[in-house]
């Protein structure tokens, strides 16, 4: 059997050390979010206030997430607007099935 | 183009509606890859939500911390359930191990990206090196999370004394130890039935995100990718295994947090 050639045609671009500092830099934002997170659920008192400041700091990280990591933000417009409009969905869902659980609650107990 | 899309050219074996042409500026695959993560947005916040919706229709337990003990009559409080260490029993370490796996999988989420950044420089050297560590994560974070199951399955020493309903419809008070689809130590059923239905559906998809890592590795290792002349195939996996790790950030804040 011929041993295969496996070296490669392509051309290797330097690093770009700009764009990796970024990738660093947003990684640094998502731990200290959760470190954030993880204090806040030791010292404050569980609420209302509370879990609306840890449902705002995760749609933070998912932004993040999804802007730097994913890319999205440098897809071209119509694909960026047909990914998070249809999102859009989500927000009537949770408030109409929150809306049930209550009242759920408030019948049975 | 935009500015980090692999530069691919349009395949001549592929027709303008085979795939051939670039819509929205990102390949077919790229493109129906994004389509079925929004489809997979909708599947796990359809979850997450259900879970929101039943867990606001018990109540919460509102005692201190201190003398907490499960019951089906509410709902328990995340970080006197899952509480526990591997190796270290009966000590009290808060949501520790939970913190852990959170900090796993986001690392692993930053090698991919590093994997994708070096896909883009045809670098298969640092593509083979990061796609290795972000694998390493993918198993890491696989295990915990088996262990988390296998603890919260098997329960605490002491357990807890409830009233329920069991599987042949008699009322029967008892110690339950651990969690299972009909009775658990810790609250209500739906507790249990809720964290194994969506901790088990994102751990699925971790473990096929492993399987396609492992490709993408192997693959990238041997060549395929410089043969086909571009690193498109980074990319894609790791769109997904992004989508893992934004699915996690949701489930740790709803499970563990709230």
């Amino acid at each position: 059997m011929e041993v295969q050639d496996t070296k490669s045609t392509l051309e290797v671009a330097p690093r770009n050390e700009e764009k990796i500092k970024k990738i660093w830099k947003t990684a640094f934002i998502l731990l200290a979010i959760t470190v954030a997170e993880f204090i806040m659920a030791f010292t404050m008192d569980r609420g209302i206030l509370l879990y609306s400041l840890f449902i705002i700091l995760t749609i933070w990280k998912a932004k993040y997430i999804m802007m730097e990591f994913m890319h999205l933000g440098d897809e071209a417009k119509p694909l960026f607007y047909s990914i998070i409009v249809p999102l859009i969905f989500l927000v009537w869902l949770d408030i109409a099935l929150i809306k049930e659980g209550s009242d759920i609650f408030l019948m049975r107990w | 183009m935009s500015a980090h899309s692999t530069a691919i050219e349009v395949s001549t074996k592929r027709g303008i509606w085979g795939g051939g042409n670039e819509p929205l500026k990102a390949s077919y695959g790229k493109l129906m890859m994004w389509f079925f993560l929004l489809s997979d947005i909708f599947t796990f916040a359809a979850f997450l939500i259900t879970y929101l919706a039943i867990r606001v229709s018990y109540p919460a337990y509102a005692g201190a911390a201190e003398t907490f003990t499960g019951s089906n009559e509410y709902w328990p409080v995340p970080e006197l359930v899952f509480e526990a260490l591997p190796f270290l029993h009966g000590v009290h370490a808060p949501l520790i191990f939970v913190g852990i796996m959170t900090f796993i999988l986001i690392a692993s989420s930053v090698t991919m990206v590093l994997a994708v950044e070096a896909g883009h420089r045809n670098d298969r050297n640092d593509v083979v090196k990061w796609m290795l560590w972000t694998l390493l994560g993918g198993i890491t974070f696989l295990s915990c999370q088996a262990w988390e199951w296998s603890h919260f399955i098997h329960g605490t020493d002491g357990g807890s004394l409830l009233t329920y309903v069991n599987g042949l419809g008699q009322n029967v008070t008892e110690t339950v130890f651990g969690a299972n689809l009909m009775v658990n130590e810790y609250g209500p059923a739906a507790f249990a039935q809720l964290f194994f239905f969506i901790t088990g559906f994102h751990g699925f998809h971790v473990t096929i995100g492993v399987f396609l890592l492992f490709l993408c590795f192997y693959q990238a290792a041997v060549g395929v990718y410089d043969k086909r002349g571009h690193y498109e195939m980074v990319e894609k996996i790791g769109l997904y295994w992004h989508f893992v790790d934004l699915v996690w950030v949701f489930v740790f804040t709803l499970f563990y947090l709230i």
